[in-house]
């Protein structure tokens, strides 16, 4: 009996030494779940989620605050892997924060644009050039489709553009065959 | 719609593979209905039916083009396997119940063709020797070849004791473990153990016969030479040692191989591309672990022979063995320059 | 002695059907009535246009200049008119357009001033500028920059400079052709590249179904009498003719997907291209032909040599194709790309022009599940496990597929030719890795994205407290004045304000700058000096802008509703 209990506490005993040793020696700095939901959501910072960025929407679904399903840019994708990295069930899109589209970026129509640069400063990403009452443009490589430059324009000269096909960024297609092509 | 490259292939098709599988079990057949008698081809015919009809009905229930799919051959392979592993005076609903589970259960249930983690077949063998041991272990006897008295015992509800007796192998695995009788392995086999008569009278043609096919399959390059290899040759050390160590207790590599499903197990259950190890170290590994479980089960088990437990219980690890044996890929081999 | 040669894993043998096309010496092609040259021929970024509609061009001037160093010139094929610089149909598998020059040839053929590249005497950075220049891609059908490629290395010095004449493709036989034909130029080019690159030996290997070839190009390699030049004859088998796979058979050495061949002392540049730079540096002519097969469903196939723009068609059409044509395909049988019409150009990349019928190329039985019976694996000369990664493809899972070395994979289609279930397994691979690689380019836009994001949340906070800098500097400045003025008015110095004026003098200050900012807002300083046509312009656009700012303020409360 006392045998018993002496393995028992000395096993005690040393795997909490090793637990202990083990907390010190691999401390992770910082909030890494943070930093791995911020990695899987598209950056366009669009607010669209309710936050004013992804990273404090990242904070937000961490703490619990959130739910993964907030986040129209990363679409039932980003749900998917969200849902895998913190292992909740995957759930659709909420209808309230908006829906999936195709990627666009923001182009100013350079005719109507009168140089308010009130897009300059909703921009989150700084992919607008100009100055004021100097015409604007939108870098399109570096825009991110979030539309936040939509709503201050006073003369709605910003339109989104979804971002065509071409030879360099086709894909190639799912494979697809129809398997009653001879069936039968 | 027309296709991507390649724009032309070689003529190759699973159907072609499937019955050429099938064509290489015949010589086994041949000695299977010599020295069994015809009981066996009432049995093949049993289960191909069986097999076809469950696939039909299961490819239908799923939305697959069933012509298409049913005409590949794959199901008869399942259904001749369950047909010669079983005893052939098995009661006809055995066969037709084993095979609807395989095709059902263990093909159709898991995702159909190439989605099976298990061997069908072997699936229905584990399952109906748990359900049936009494039927599952009773073999005609070498040499009663009266056709009507077999079909009495598949179709009709008398057995006839005097016709029926155990494997070899499940005679001599009784006759060892009995409390009583304490004798040796060569007494219980006979002495002067000549070809004709290592792995009981007759088995040892069988199985020539399924080497003889089998060989074919590897000449065929729809089998390679690594799973057969390694089953034999692992199933040859294991025996060989054990006999080595105590002659009197354990049979040697001869009937080893000769005995039972070994040969079968070796060329047509073993090398299921399906349900086996793919990479060429996998296979090797996979055929030697059911060779070394075969030989366990045979030796220490409760069951007249091992190949369906020990394909099964592999059938298991392959994952594993298949992801730890991926071959190096161009470039990344070891011991090349930097 | 006899070259050692080595064996790669897998490979299939296929039927060649070679013959036919090697019959008859390469023809020329009759200058179309318009060339359609895409911009964008090589590995690398797409050329700047540098030619506008409406200018003659001469034959080989440059028309699209090389953007950044990974890339390469493109040049006007024959003298002409540039009818457009506008987006045709690309000879690409996706049907899309891109940016091209048309060309309108004026039957003159006048070439530019051509000045052989004095290449001994310059260093390598200048040899390099010249190939690019010149527009010298890989013509194996990789159109890999060559430029980039002809560097001795980490060494100093190359092992073996592979020149690559297998040619392994079925029906495919311009190289054969051209080493019959213009060896001498093949050779003369393999010793210039064996110059640049420092090689030891340069070996030029060409599959043994081509005895013809061997001959001839050890006659040329005899003739030019450069000991370091070998003619290997080495095995055919399908893909013997793979960059890789001929290092491999030759040198032993497997340069992994990824690395720079250089690095294991090797280097392989195909024979055409061997013959381009050859006649890049020593004639000074840059790249604006290649040598075509075509051959397939046609009636007369044969070798000729084609300007880059020629619609396929019109080439086509020399060799009479067959009424039951139903498909053009670019490259050969086992990798090459399905055209989205016979009106598209050839390009650098187009060693074969393969006119297909359902006939030649039957449509494929239905595909069938996967039995994992192991042929593809047999097949693959990558030694990869192609079907474990259809599996991975087939079911999305992309970091599998990769962590399989799906990139590995150089789609030579041995896997999906003995396919007993018929699966094409390649398209699976380009699938998952275009997939790949698109999500590769959403993740550095996304990268990039956050970066500029968090610099912007720094640089308004940083202005904040530049901003709170400043005014707390001002606010303790004013009240500093107020501090001495009160001191004054309880010592009252003789001449000094009274707190009240110095009050009154910074809001006067204040007030005249904020008018003095409001003028210069009021003129732009690039409004000062106008012509009165511009004055009229500007005019008519504010009066515009105020129109639509008009119609726009009504318009929205509509919007917002």
């Amino acid at each position: 009996m006392l045998a018993a209990l002496l393995v028992m506490a000395v096993g005690a005993l040393v795997l909490g030494a090793a637990l202990g040793y083990a907390s010190v020696r691999f401390k992770v700095e910082g909030d890494p779940l943070v930093e791995k939901i911020d990695a899987i959501l598209p950056q366009t910072q669009c607010g669209q989620c309710g936050y004013p960025g992804c990273k404090p929407y990242a904070q937000a679904v961490a703490k619990g605050e959130a739910d993964i399903n907030q986040c129209p840019p990363g679409g039932e994708e980003g749900i998917r892997k969200l849902a895998d990295l913190l292992g909740r069930e995957f759930k659709p899109l909420s209808a309230e924060h908006g829906v999936e589209k195709p990627k666009s970026v923001a182009v100013i129509d350079e005719n109507l644009c009168i140089g308010c640069t009130l897009c300059i400063q909703a921009c989150p990403v700084d992919a607008i050039v100009g100055a004021a009452k100097q015409m604007h443009t939108v870098v399109s490589a570096q825009c991110t489709g979030c539309e936040l430059c939509l709503p201050p324009c006073p003369v709605d000269c910003i339109v989104m553009q979804p971002v065509g096909e071409d030879v360099e960024n086709w894909k190639w297609k799912y494979p697809v065959f129809t398997l009653h092509r001879r069936a039968g | 719609m027309l296709n991507n490259s390649p724009f032309f292939r070689q003529p190759a098709s699973v159907r072609s593979v499937m019955l050429r599988t099938l064509a290489a079990l015949l010589p086994g057949i041949a000695g299977y209905v010599w020295f069994f008698g015809p009981a066996v081809l009432v049995q093949l015919a049993l289960a191909s039916a069986t097999a076809l009809a469950a696939e039909a009905l299961m490819l239908r229930v799923r939305g697959r083009p069933v012509w298409l799919f049913l005409s590949d051959g794959s199901v008869l392979v399942t259904a001749w396997l369950i047909a010669l592993t079983f005893p052939p005076i098995v009661p006809w609903w055995l066969i037709v119940a084993a095979t609807a589970f395989a095709v059902v259960v263990a093909k159709h249930l898991y995702g159909g063709l190439g989605q099976n983690p298990f061997n069908p077949a072997m699936v229905a063998f584990c399952v109906m020797i748990v359900a049936y041991p009494q039927l599952m272990s009773q073999w005609p006897a070498v040499g009663f070849t009266d056709f009507a008295a077999q079909m009495q015992m598949v179709f009709g509800e008398r057995r006839i004791d005097a016709v029926v007796m155990a494997t070899p192998l499940d005679f001599l695995r009784t006759q060892l473990h009995t409390e009583e009788a304490r004798e040796t392995v060569s007494a219980i086999l006979g002495a002067g153990a000549t070809f004709g008569n290592i792995g009981g009278k007759g088995w040892e043609w069988i199985a020539g016969g399924y080497l003889l096919g089998g060989l074919w399959l590897v000449q065929q390059r729809i089998i390679t030479w690594h799973i057969p290899a390694a089953f034999l040759a692992t199933l040859v050390v294991v025996s060989g040692l054990a006999q080595f160590a105590d002659a009197s207790r354990y049979a040697g590599p001869l009937f080893h191989t000769l005995t039972g499903g070994a040969m079968l197990g070796a060329f047509f259950i073993a090398t299921d591309p399906v349900s086996g190890a793919t990479t060429p170290r996998g296979k090797l590994i996979f055929a030697a672990g059911i060779a070394l479980l075969t030989w366990v089960i045979r030796t220490f088990g409760a069951y007249p022979d091992g190949i369906a437990f020990a394909t099964l219980l592999m059938n298991i690890c392959v994952p594993l063995i298949d992801m730890w044996t991926q071959p190096p890929v161009f470039g990344h081999k070891k011991g090349g320059p930097p | 002695m006899l070259q050692k040669l080595f064996r790669f894993h897998g490979g299939v043998k296929p039927a060649y059907h070679k013959e036919p096309s090697i019959r008859e010496p390469i023809g020329a092609v009759p200058m179309p009535g318009e060339l359609v040259i895409p911009l964008h021929q090589s590995i690398g970024g797409p050329p700047h246009p540098l030619v506008k509609a409406g200018e003659r061009v001469l034959k080989g001037q440059p028309i699209g200049a090389p953007d950044g160093n990974v890339s390469s010139s493109v040049h006007a094929s024959t003298s002409g008119r540039v009818k457009a610089v506008e987006m045709r149909l690309a000879p690409h598998s996706s049907g899309l357009a891109a940016l091209s020059v048309v060309l309108e040839p004026d039957g003159l053929d006048e070439w530019i001033e051509r000045r052989p590249v004095p290449w001994r005497d310059l260093p390598s950075s200048g040899v390099r500028d010249a190939l690019r220049d010149a527009g010298v891609v890989g013509l194996g059908g990789a159109v890999f920059p060559s430029h980039l490629k002809v560097n001795p290395g980490k060494d100093g010095k190359l092992d073996t400079l592979v020149i690559n004449g297998a040619e392994c493709e079925p029906f495919i036989t311009c190289d054969d052709a051209q080493m019959r034909e213009r060896g001498e130029r093949i050779v003369r080019g393999a010793a210039i590249l064996g110059d640049l690159t420092r090689a030891e030996r340069i070996l030029i290997g060409i599959e043994d179904n081509k005895p013809e070839a061997v001959a001839a190009m050890e006659r040329y390699a005899a003739a030019v009498g450069d000991p370091r030049i070998r003619i290997v004859a080495v095995p055919t088998r399908y893909p013997a003719g793979g960059a890789k796979q001929l290092i491999r058979v030759l040198t032993g050495i497997e340069v992994p997907h990824g690395q720079r061949s250089t690095d294991y002392g090797v280097q392989c540049f195909n024979t055409g291209t061997s013959l381009a730079v050859f006649e890049a540096l020593e004639l000074g002519q840059p790249l604006i032909s290649r040598i075509v097969t075509v051959a397939g469903n046609v009636a007369r196939p044969r070798n000729y040599e084609v300007p880059f723009g020629t619609p396929m068609r019109h080439v086509i059409d020399l060799c009479g194709a067959l009424p039951d044509t139903d498909r053009v395909i670019m490259g050969g049988p086992m990798m090459g790309y399905l055209m989205p019409a016979d009106t598209v150009p050839v390009v650098k990349a187009t060693n074969c022009i393969l006119v297909g019928s359902a006939r030649l190329f039957p449509p494929p039985p239905p595909e069938m599940p996967c039995i994992r019976c192991g042929e593809c694996a047999k097949a693959c000369p990558a030694d990869l496990q192609p079907f474990e990664l259809y599996w991975f493809a087939k079911a999305k899972i992309f970091g599998k597929a990769q962590e399989y070395k799906l990139f590995d994979c150089i789609e030579c289609g041995c896997c999906a030719y003995v396919c007993p279930s018929r699966i094409p397994l390649v398209d699976y691979y380009r699938f998952a890795k275009s997939e790949i690689w698109a999500r590769e380019r959403e993740k550095s836009a996304a990268d990039e994205a956050r970066e500029r994001y968090e610099f912007r949340l720094h640089r308004e906070e940083r202005e904040k407290q530049e901003k709170a800098a400043k005014l707390a500097a001002k606010a303790a400045a004013t009240r500093e004045k107020l501090a001495a003025a009160k001191e004054g008015d309880a010592a009252p110095a003789p001449g000094a304000p009274s707190a009240e004026e110095a009050k009154k003098a910074l809001i006067a200050a204040a007030l005249e700058k904020a008018k003095a900012q409001k003028a210069a807002v009021g003129t732009p300083a690039n409004t000062d000096h106008l012509t009165p046509d511009q004055q009229a312009q500007v005019a008519e656009i504010e009066a515009r802008r105020a129109h639509l700012k008009e119609v726009a303020q009504s318009v929205r409360p509509k919007d917002d509703e």
